[in-house]
């Protein structure tokens, strides 16, 4: 026992070749026992009467008929489908890539590459529009762009929880996403932890000192230094911290951050405690662990051992009794600067990633040219009792940062310390660029927290 | 592994992808219209553009035109003794150019309002006998010049579903004709031929398909004209004898003198263009549907009275924003060169709103050469439009492009990221009143008038907000 199912459709053209091509895919759809797709032209009217098929008297050479004989009614479902996605593929375009011009805007670009994760990194002020274009056409963006206002972010942010859909950033400089490194990004391999983190260097400085000890992370995702401010209220890192949840290779969450604003960090503990993945806290701020602690500690849930963190080449004695942290990482800087203070060290620490720097120029992770002419007048001054630096390697980072910088600490007066921080797989080499530096006379450490230590004991030698 | 990026920005970025070896495309991404950063970002995240936009889009595609009569224009828009319509945005006698200003004194004349075009032009600078306003606010859309006076006959175009309608004047062909700004007495035979005879014979024939349930679907011969090599402004060639196919019979049987049907066959047989004044409508008709939408960025009229280049939004209500319109780049006929062309005329990009025309290019080789370019040219010129286009229209489609959809409703926030501006096929008008059609070719609308839009919807979305947050 069959059922006919006729439907009549108007404002809907397609030419007989394509109608053709799309009964012939309906035809093949399980259930279905024949189909014909056709305009209602006299020809084609006579031989879907001659099917059997009863056809309204409305139909006319300008309407489109859809008409299916089913072996059971269930299979209608699966005929429809198939009429409207072989019409749909009847329209498609399909053209060579050489003779199109490169997309113009976002959307555009994911008009031909549906799904795709979206990179965002155009001036700060254009950044929420094309973000948005990713949002609307369902795909996760990360916005690396900074001097994007709050209220956008919150806006973009608001738009994508709706939709189950991540941002990272805006001023996002660290991702990796199921293995590929997004930004500036260190390489690693898949492993056990999860991050989410609020700072790119942070996050960096955690994925070297974990893969040092031998243990790898699937996903870092990034949200942008403010979601957990009580303006944003942490939306991006919910979604983020759900993601890490339902993946199963994910045995522990580290969530990198400066520490929320008080309502944010209670909602986000109650939602933490609701995870089946335990989530653990790098928290950084007065008082609290380090990232190397927190590191430590996020070890030691995993049951693996703490590896000594390396430390290459030998320093001078520092002569005069200030500590100049010239810093490409804010999240280093900022670590640096909760020991300096604690220790009660005259600091003049500078992040040359911040917006005042980078204002129309790029990232210092990029060109090191701001950074060096920095360089260049504190080791001039007699006040300076050691410089501290860090090296961020990583995808997104320049190609050898110590082949200009370590023609500028040799030689030069004040001790001087410095971070380099990278994998034993980033393209640089972590090996040479530690070698490089070593022997140029600075001390280099994998761990910020030892670095800057290591230069307030030397400072302590001369007070 | 995440298995493809988009990246748009920095190269170095997009390279960094692509060293792990994992595939990236890359926009070609540039600054936006100047100074347009913040009202892009406001609009971008205006909670009802997104769906805005895709029901406004929905309208105008639901929309099916059918011509449903042909009355004269007082009784078909109400127009009265003295009044008359005109392309574009409003202007008044003492801006209007000179095809503008041709085609009113003619049509003075055609009314009997005065006995010399001469005598028109006194009749217009006193102003106190006539009044002039544009097509597009009595539901209607003029070619060129636009002007329509109470005694020509329009098309009357209505949507089944909706019953919303339509009008256009008949067109006259090409050369020396009223819409072109020219006024001679041939000019005037013409018309009043036209008034005499073609308009009460079409009346009864569409009347006549009317009531035999056989309309004329002017929506379903755009779609097959366009993949017979009409893009339905320049060349509107297959429609034109398609028309004459669905009319013939009811003309041949209409008991009306043969030898003026004869004429009447002839005389639209011999016009390639006597389609574009039911393509127009048709466009408007759709367009008409998206007016309105709270929060949509689309536009639904581009409009030019041979002085000012004016849009319409479906955002922003019945607001105009004009700019200086422009003298397009083409061909010319005969001795006439760019000294003699008027700055770009006429409701009829009415049809590039709605993606025919320019945004068609690639469905009508045959006038490339035309309108000054090559078919490569043609197929990147729809591709472009693509790009500030918020979707395709299904039922027109072009067959060299894989059947795509024409792009379909111009958004101005593609618009000002882009700054790629909708591409025009229009015909030239002379500079001079009385002197006709000079020559055809390419124009864009001024850049200027999608940001002033866009400062406009951004305002709206900006009270909006003001409205919705509790203070």
């Amino acid at each position: 026992m069959t059922t006919d199912h006729v439907e009549v459709r108007s404002g809907v053209y397609a030419d007989s070749v394509t109608l053709l091509q799309v009964s012939r895919q309906v035809q093949q759809v399980p259930g279905v026992a024949t189909a014909q797709v056709a305009m209602a032209t006299p020809l084609n009217v006579e031989v879907l009467e001659r099917m059997g098929f009863a056809l309204p008297a409305e139909a006319t050479v300008n309407h489109l008929v859809v008409a299916v004989r089913l072996e059971d009614d269930a299979s209608l479902e699966g005929a429809r489908a198939e009429v409207e996605r072989a019409l749909a593929d009847g329209r498609r375009q399909v053209r060579g890539d050489h003779e199109e011009a490169p997309p113009r805007t976002t959307s555009a670009a994911l008009r031909h590459d549906p799904g795709a994760l979206v990179l965002v990194s155009v001036p700060g002020p254009s950044a929420a529009v094309e973000a948005m274009d990713a949002l609307e056409s369902g795909s996760d963006v990360m916005v690396f762009s900074d001097n994007v206002p709050v209220e956008q972010e919150v806006a973009l942010k608001q738009y994508a929880a709706s939709r189950d859909l991540l941002v990272m950033g805006p001023d996002c400089g660290t991702a990796v996403v199921e293995g590929l490194g997004l930004g500036f990004a260190n390489v690693v391999a898949p492993g056990p932890v999860g991050i989410v983190a609020a700072s790119g260097t942070g996050c960096q400085q955690v994925l070297a000192l974990l893969d040092h000890a031998g243990v790898g992370v699937g996903t870092a995702y990034g949200v942008g230094g403010r979601d957990l401010s009580a303006d944003v209220g942490g939306l991006a890192t919910r979604t983020a911290l759900a993601r890490l949840d339902a993946d199963p290779s994910v045995e522990v969450a580290l969530l990198i951050s400066k520490p929320p604003a008080d309502d944010v960090a209670r909602d986000l503990t109650a939602y933490t405690e609701s995870l089946g993945t335990p989530v653990r806290l790098a928290l950084l701020g007065a008082g609290r662990p380090d990232l190397t602690a927190a590191t430590e500690d996020l070890l030691h849930a995993l049951g693996r051992d703490v590896p000594a963190w390396p430390v290459r080449g030998e320093t001078r004695a520092a002569t005069g009794h200030v500590l100049q942290g010239l810093f490409v990482g804010g999240t280093m800087k900022q670590e640096a600067e909760l020991l300096v203070a604690a220790a009660g060290v005259e600091g003049r620490l500078v992040d040359f990633g911040d917006d005042e720097y980078t204002t129309g120029r790029a990232h210092p992770m990029i060109d090191p040219g701001l950074r060096l002419e920095r360089l260049a007048e504190v080791v001039a001054d007699e006040a300076t009792g050691v410089v501290l630096m860090d090296v961020v390697l990583g995808h997104g980072a320049e190609e050898d940062p110590a082949a200009s910088l370590a023609p500028a600490i040799r030689d030069v007066r004040p001790p001087v310390i410095v971070t380099v921080v990278g994998t034993a797989h980033d393209p640089q080499g972590l090996e040479r660029q530690v070698d490089a530096l070593a022997a140029a006379g600075a001390e280099v450490h994998l761990s910020n927290a030892m670095a800057t230590r290591r230069a307030l004991e030397i400072l302590g030698g001369v007070r | 592994m995440t298995d493809h990026v988009v990246s748009v920005g920095v190269d170095l970025l997009a390279q960094a992808v692509a060293d792990q070896a994992a595939p990236v495309s890359q926009v070609d991404w540039r600054p936006p219209l100047a100074g347009t950063e913040d009202d892009l970002a406001t609009v971008a995240l205006d909670p009802l553009r997104g769906a805005a936009n895709a029901d406004a889009l929905e309208r105008v595609l639901g929309v099916q035109a059918v011509l449903v009569d042909v009355l004269p224009a007082h009784e078909a828009v109400g127009l009265e003794r003295g009044e008359f319509l005109h392309a574009g945005p409003p202007i008044a006698w003492d801006r209007a150019s000179g095809p503008l200003r041709g085609a009113l004194m003619g049509g003075a004349v055609l009314e009997g309002l005065v006995d010399t075009p001469e005598e028109a032009a006194e009749l217009f600078e006193g102003g106190l006998h006539v009044r002039l306003e544009p097509c597009h606010h009595r539901r209607s859309v003029g070619p060129m010049a636009g002007v329509v006076t109470p005694s020509m006959w329009m098309f009357v175009l209505e949507d089944p579903a909706t019953g919303a309608r339509t009008h256009c004047t008949l067109n006259e062909g090409l050369g020396k004709v009223l819409r072109y700004g020219a006024y001679s007495p041939e000019v005037l035979t013409r018309l009043r031929w036209m008034g005499e005879v073609l308009g009460p014979l079409l009346q009864q024939v569409v009347r006549a398909t009317v009531a035999q349930e056989a309309p004329v679907d002017v929506t379903a011969i755009l779609g097959q004209m366009l993949q017979m090599g009409d893009e339905a402004h320049n060349r509107n060639r297959a429609g034109t004898l398609m028309l004459l196919r669905d009319l013939a019979p009811a003309m041949v049987s209409s008991g009306t003198d043969p030898a003026q049907v004869a004429e009447a066959l002839r005389f639209i047989g011999g016009n390639d263009h006597f389609f574009l004044n039911l393509a127009m409508p048709a466009c408007k008709l759709a367009l008409d549907a998206g007016r309105d939408v709270p929060g949509s960025t689309m536009v639904v009229a581009m409009s030019r009275n041979g002085t000012d280049f004016g849009i319409q939004v479906s955002g922003t209500g019945d607001e105009w924003f004009t700019g200086p319109a422009q003298v397009a780049d083409g061909l010319y006929l005969g001795d006439y060169g760019p000294d003699d062309a008027n700055p770009d005329i006429g409701d009829s990009a009415i049809t590039e709103t709605a993606g025919l025309g320019g945004f068609a290019m690639a469905t009508a080789p045959a006038i490339v050469r035309f309108v000054g370019g090559s078919v490569p040219d043609a197929l990147a010129t729809t591709r472009r439009m693509q790009e500030i286009a918020l979707g395709e229209n299904p039922r027109w489609s072009i067959p060299i492009l894989e059947f795509a959809g024409v792009p379909t409703g111009i958004d101005v926030t593609r618009v000002c990221r882009t700054g790629i501006l909708p591409q025009i096929n229009t015909g030239m008008a002379g500079r001079r009143a009385g002197v006709g059609q000079v020559g055809a070719g390419l124009v864009n609308p001024p850049e200027e008038i999608f940001p002033k839009a866009l400062t406009r919807l951004a305002a709206l979305t900006r009270e909006r907000a003001a409205a919705t947050t509790p203070s």
